[in-house]
């Protein structure tokens, strides 16, 4: 079966966001960018399903600027076999996005699609269970394990009080939580040979997609600033003040 | 504004997270609470004695009993036709149905939001909490996850909604539960507890996380959170990890101990009344939240540290 996985480009996780002045968003002008790391574990569970032997094949998808298709080489370069940029240079919605997945699998079908659990730039946590919606196929959400079996996939799913297993028939939605898999580097060989992987170039109106925002942005402004308190020298000095604060008697 | 909630509960009785979602509803609306469940009755009676909520729809069904979002999605989605808004706790059962039902209704979601700033108007963190966005919805019907540290819980009693019986939707036929491994604990939850002690990395391995940090907690009543790190380490279970894609907690007093403090860990705790943080590193970022920092070794500063409380 073939496996679709969702990358997206996101500031790099070890850059602190910085708020722009006119409050219309955050400053991502020369700032570094790379592959939004839940989506990088998406990635490599594919890559390790067809070392399996269970996905034949490995569809990279990203809806964004131009300068996407790195995040796909990097896709390409860790081995997936072929990738789809649709191109659009606002910020589309996870609903939106949502809705490019879909017209995709209804190209491709494949047999599982693959996202991160939340892109950690707009931390919206939707697209993977939008596309299942839209699809009316089940979901297998903040994946620790997943096992496919025949016709059906098996996930434990990371969830507030521990872990849950839940089975599901094929095709169905997986969304990657961090202690899936850690992803692999892609090797130098592997990042030239994803230089000659082919790379479609598609609009989300070649899949009949509005991406007109349902959300208006009125303002991104800073969250409320924490003052660095005081250091105090020992564990008397502790002790004293959680007495001081009521913390304990 | 009609307002549905979805309430989060074991069947037996109602979960923390579902009261401060009562609060965030009750500033569009009414407010209408779903159990969704199987042998609910527990859970609606109680659903039913919390301040604010007008009335409980209560939907008690075998398919609903492990709330799979491929069965409580379409149920939801039908009884939106009555309301024009669908609340949930950020919760991972929150997380999990929210968007599903937002595609079905084909709306666009507000996550996780901090505030209730008009009708459709709401702020909500973004990039780890290191920004926030006032966003507006255009969308016919809202859908929207709660962030439960940013509103007051809802009295849990004092309320006397009817229980209005609504048939299920069925089964799916496409998901099933297999089966669940939740530890049981006598700590109190994260999310609800008044003091936490998390453990980072530097507390080595399982064994000394345990000894260096569950006895300063039992000796403050704490709850036990993680960094990622510790977590991926294998020290403790996920479900203890604090952060931006773990728990979001906001206690009366956090204590980070060998925890460096990455924006990641930040977007999960900073919004805690006092953070104490325990670092050798006196550079460490975790200091520039902290309103108290002990700088030392954390292996002679925390038994000391429980010694003498
Ligand atoms: C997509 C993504 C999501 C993430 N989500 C989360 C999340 O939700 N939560 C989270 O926590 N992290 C998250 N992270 C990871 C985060 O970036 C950091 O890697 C992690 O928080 C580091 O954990 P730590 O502070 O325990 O370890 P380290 O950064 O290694 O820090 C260990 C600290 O212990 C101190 N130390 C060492 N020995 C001692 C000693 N003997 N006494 C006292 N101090 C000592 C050191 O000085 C250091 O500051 C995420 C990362 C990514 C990429
Ligand atoms: N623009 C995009 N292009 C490709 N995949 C995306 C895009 N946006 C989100 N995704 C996928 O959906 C996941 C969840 O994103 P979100 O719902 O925005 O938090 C991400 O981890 C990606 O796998």
């Amino acid at each position: 079966m073939k496996a679709l996985v969702c990358v997206k480009r996101v500031i790099d996780y070890n850059v602190k966001p910085r708020v722009k002045a006119d409050g219309t968003g955050v400053d991502l002008a020369n700032v570094k960018m790379s592959m939004n790391p839940f989506d990088e574990i998406a990635v490599e569970e594919a890559i390790r399903l067809k070392e399996k032997g269970v996905v034949t094949e490995i569809i990279a998808v990203s809806v964004g600027p131009q300068k996407a298709q790195e995040t796909l080489r990097t896709a390409l370069a860790m081995g997936a076999d072929r990738a789809i940029l649709v191109l659009n240079d606002d910020d589309v919605e996870p609903l939106a996005v949502a809705k490019i997945i879909k017209a995709i699998a209804d190209e491709e079908q494949p047999g599982l699609i693959i996202t991160g659990k939340q892109a950690i730039d707009d931390d919206s946590n939707q697209v993977g269970q939008m596309v299942a919606a839209l699809l009316g196929r089940p979901q297998g959400t903040f994946a620790n394990e997943i096992t496919v079996e025949g016709d059906s996939v098996v996930v434990k799913r990371e969830i507030d009080g521990g872990l849950e297993t839940v089975k599901l028939a094929l095709p169905a939605i997986v969304t990657t939580d961090l202690r899936l898999n850690e992803p692999r580097y892609a090797s130098l060989p592997n990042i030239m040979k994803a230089k000659n992987k082919p790379m479609a170039q598609k609009t989300p109106a070649d899949y009949g997609v509005d991406t007109t925002p349902r959300l208006k942005t009125l303002k991104v402004g800073e969250p409320p600033v924490r003052v660095a308190g005081i250091k105090v020298a020992d564990v008397d000095a502790l002790v004293a003040k959680l007495k001081e604060m009521g913390v304990v008697s | 504004m009609n307002t549905l909630i979805w309430v989060e509960h074991d069947n037996a009785s109602v979960k923390d997270a579902t009261l401060a979602v009562v609060t965030a509803a009750a500033k569009l609306g009414s407010v209408t609470a779903l159990v969704a469940g199987s042998g609910c009755d527990g859970a609606a009676t109680a659903a039913a004695q919390i301040e604010g909520v007008s009335k409980v729809l209560k939907a008690d069904d075998a398919a609903y009993a492990n709330a799979l979002a491929e069965n409580v999605a379409p149920l939801v989605a039908g009884l939106m036709a009555n309301y024009d808004a669908f609340l949930t706790p950020s919760t991972t059962t929150g997380k999990n149905i929210a968007p599903r039902v937002a595609a079905l209704l084909d709306v666009m979601q507000v996550s996780d939001i901090l505030s209730v700033e008009g009708p459709k108007t709401f702020t909500r963190p973004i990039y780890a909490g290191n920004a926030i966005a006032t966003v507006e919805s255009s969308d016919a019907k809202l859908v929207i996850t709660v962030r439960g540290t940013a509103f007051a819980k809802a009295n849990a009693t004092g309320g006397s909604a009817p229980v209005e019986a609504v048939a299920g939707a069925g089964d799916s036929g496409t998901s099933s539960f297999v089966g669940s491994e939740i530890a049981k604990s006598e700590r109190p939850e994260l999310t609800s507890a008044k003091i936490i002690v998390s453990g980072g990395r530097a507390l080595k391995d399982a064994d000394t996380f345990q000894q260096v940090i569950i006895p300063l907690a039992d000796k403050l009543g704490a709850g036990v959170g993680a960094s990622r790190a510790a977590v991926d380490a294998g020290y403790v279970p996920n479900d203890y990890q604090v952060g931006q894609t773990g728990k979001i907690v906001a206690p009366e007093v956090y204590i980070a101990i060998g925890i460096s403090g990455a924006i990641q860990h930040l977007a999960g705790m900073k919004d805690s009344k006092t953070i104490i943080a325990i670092n050798k590193d006196e550079d460490a970022p975790i200091f520039q939240v902290a309103d108290i920092g002990l700088v030392g070794d954390l292996f002679t500063l925390v038994p000391e540290l429980t010694g003498k409380l």
